[in-house]
């Protein structure tokens, strides 16, 4: 084909060695997953579209529980701040910041932060930040991006991370995985202890407790709060659930989907600054809801994507992830879940993702994984409708021409002729076949006689046939 | 910054507004989450044990046992809850502070704090932080104790959440700290304790 779609040209370019990365580790989460939700549950299926339609209800109200958030996180003593976009919660932490005199930042993984490029911009304006998630701490000294939701150097194999920390100076080349965990512990370790402010995401919040819960199995973002001064959390407004009991659902449901875990290691749940005869952690927790258009994806025909709890399962199952890998989606939510939520996301920049949801031959494997019960491949669908109805030239790319197919479906007569034209491929010699793909078809396979015009002729003559 | 919270809600509202109906909250039973693999044991302390072994957690229910495994592991200098002391007064070839001093964070290669409740069913550990005498004692060395009376031990993790109560802080923590960001291997000890133990009395 002449006309590649930007995806398809990214997996034909992509290393061999990224490309295997990939394709065992997402693999791997594939199977870990069934096997642990089918050994756990008679029916995994309940779960799921149980969780799919508290998120679904949630949003559907969301002005009355983000309010309830908002009024809880209060009562229990946080400080909640609402940015409409990436560059008002960018510039709300580093007035949290300037206001308190803080210079230094450890950082949890967040994948909104990603969205609003805190990072650089902090660094910009003079803050030193450091990603204490391995995985992120490896992206950022190489000026990379992450490119899975949950583990972000699965394109990275050792050698690469080896190379890595031998150029920033922690030790000698050594690609023992062991070895970089406990360079990587020593080195962060300190930073921790240094920072004046504790940056992290959040994966669920409480609307009845304002409770924030974030996840994670290494511990950094306990360590993001328990040496320093302050906890800022940045979180999308769609992370709220009604209660405290939904908790149970969604951290059994999210350690299983997204690592195979029975749980992850740790899950925290914070609503204020530390206690009063807690010696460490930090004085003030400020709490940023950011809509960064999110109220736009509820307005649209696609909210059901504000449901998604950042598993990674949709992208692990997927046939056009295992191939292309993560960068492939250009953006900062890739695999399905990205096809769908990353043009939506995107504003002006949307023609540029235009082509996304067309990294997908719909089979519904993302649908039959998440946790939350997305209908992804019909989201996918409305979003290709969506660029048809605009126009967006990307988007059309790699397209087979069906304008002709289009004019004789939508023309009786047209049609009736072209049947009638079909007949003569019946006595066209293979090789003279006009088209390539259907010549090779050839090669292998004999092509059954063409019959078409039949049906219409049995349909017209029925009445006196049966009589 | 301050027109945001104003935005947001009215573009949340006028989003909703034209939905014909909205989508109820499901009915759904407590039991629904409660894995159905869970081993046969007699009491929820057999099963918490059981299921943080298999979680790569270590289970004492006696001191003396915990501290021939501390020795053993050469982990003998650490800090412990000034409340939990006396457990630990006579026995030998064990030191430690009861005041957590930060220039030590380093050196400390053992932490004692206390466990508010632990979860059967899936090994857990729930630290809070009222009772929780330092943070970065249950944290920083490779070695963390949690010590939990057996009767709070709970079966399940919705019997935990329950027991949230007012504090501001509480961390499930299941088994040591662990990544598999490199190539998917498995590796104990990140920025957390690389063992945890459970002490239950």
């Amino acid at each position: 084909m002449k006309s590649l779609q930007e995806i398809d040209v990214t997996a034909r370019d992509l290393n061999d060695e990224v490309q295997k990365s990939t394709y065992l580790a997402s693999k791997a989460k594939t199977e870990k997953r069934l096997a642990i939700l089918e050994n756990d549950y008679p029916d995994p299926d309940k779960l799921r579209e149980t969780a799919g339609l508290i998120k679904q209800h949630t949003l559907e109200h969301l002005d009355k529980y983000l309010a309830q958030a908002e009024a809880s996180l209060t009562d229990a003593g946080a400080q909640v701040h609402f940015a409409v976009d990436a560059d008002g919660a960018n510039a709300r932490v580093l007035q949290i910041m300037q206001e308190n005199g803080a210079k230094r930042m450890v950082k949890s993984k967040s994948m909104v932060t990603e969205e609003t490029h805190l990072l650089p911009y902090l660094e910009q304006n003079g803050m030193e930040v450091v990603e204490t998630d391995l995985g992120e701490f490896i992206v950022q000294i190489d000026g990379d991006h992450p490119s899975h939701i949950v583990t972000p150097i699965i394109h990275k194999n050792r050698r690469d991370i080896a190379k890595s920390f031998e150029r920033e100076g922690l030790g000698d080349y050594n690609d023992d995985p062991e070895t970089i965990t406990r360079r990587a512990r020593a080195h962060l370790r300190q930073k921790y202890l240094d920072a004046d402010v504790g940056l992290t995401g959040g994966n669920f919040v409480s609307a009845e407790s304002g409770r924030v819960v974030i996840v994670t199995n290494e511990g950094n973002a306990r360590f993001s709060v328990a040496a320093n001064r302050i906890h800022i959390a940045m979180i999308g407004i769609e992370k709220i659930v009604p209660s405290d009991r939904d908790l149970s659902l969604y951290l059994n449901l999210l350690a299983r989907s997204s690592t195979g875990q029975q749980f992850t290691v740790y899950n925290q749940f914070i609503n204020g600054p530390r206690s009063e005869n807690q010696p460490h952690g930090p004085e003030q927790f400020h709490v940023i809801f950011i809509d960064n258009r999110r109220t736009e994806v509820l307005a649209s025909e696609c909210r059901e994507i504000l449901r998604c709890i950042r598993c990674g399962a949709c992208l692990n199952v997927c046939p056009v992830f295992r191939q292309a890998g993560g960068h492939a989606y250009r953006s900062v939510y890739p695999g399905p879940v990205g096809a769908v939520l990353s043009p939506l996301l995107a504003g002006n920049r949307y023609p540029e993702l235009a082509d996304l949801p067309k990294a997908s031959s719909l089979c519904g494997a993302c649908n039959e994984v998440c946790p939350v019960n997305i209908p992804i491949p019909d989201l996918l669908l409305r979003l290709r409708d969506k660029a048809k109805k605009e126009k967006a030239s990307k988007a059309m790319k790699g397209t087979p021409a069906l304008g002709l197919w289009a004019t004789l479906c939508s023309q009786p007569a047209m049609w009736k002729t072209a049947l009638t034209m079909g007949h003569t491929m019946n006595y066209i010699p293979t090789e003279m076949i006009p088209h390539p793909s259907a010549r090779a078809w050839q090669h292998a396979r004999k092509l059954p006689k063409f019959q078409g015009g039949e049906f219409r002729k049995w349909f017209k003559h029925r009445e006196l046939t049966s009589k | 910054m301050s027109n945001d919270r104003e935005t947001i809600f009215s573009s949340i509202q006028k989003a909703l507004e034209p939905l014909p109906e909205r989508t109820a909250y499901p009915d759904w039973d407590d039991d629904m989450v409660i894995p159905r693999s869970l081993p046969e044991t007699n009491t929820a302390k057999e099963l918490f044990a059981q299921i943080l072994v298999a979680a790569s957690g270590k289970y004492f229910d006696a001191v003396t046992e915990l501290i021939e495994f501390m020795i053993q592991e050469g982990h003998t200098f650490g800090y412990c809850d000034p409340s939990l002391a006396h457990h630990l007064e006579k026995q030998e070839g064990i030191s430690f502070d009861t005041e957590y001093d930060m220039a030590k964070v380093d050196d400390y290669q053992f932490g004692i704090t206390r466990a508010s409740a632990a979860i059967a069913e899936t090994g857990t550990l729930m630290l809070s932080d009222s009772d929780t005498s330092a943070r970065l004692g249950a944290l920083a060395p490779w070695l963390h104790i949690a010590v939990v009376l057996e009767e709070d031990i709970v079966p399940t993790v919705l019997d935990a959440i329950h027991r949230f109560g007012d504090d501001p802080n509480i961390i499930f923590a299941t088994g040591p700290s662990k990544t598999a960001d490199v190539e998917g291997i498995l590796i104990e000890g990140v920025h957390g304790p690389g063992i945890q133990v459970a002490l239950v009395i």
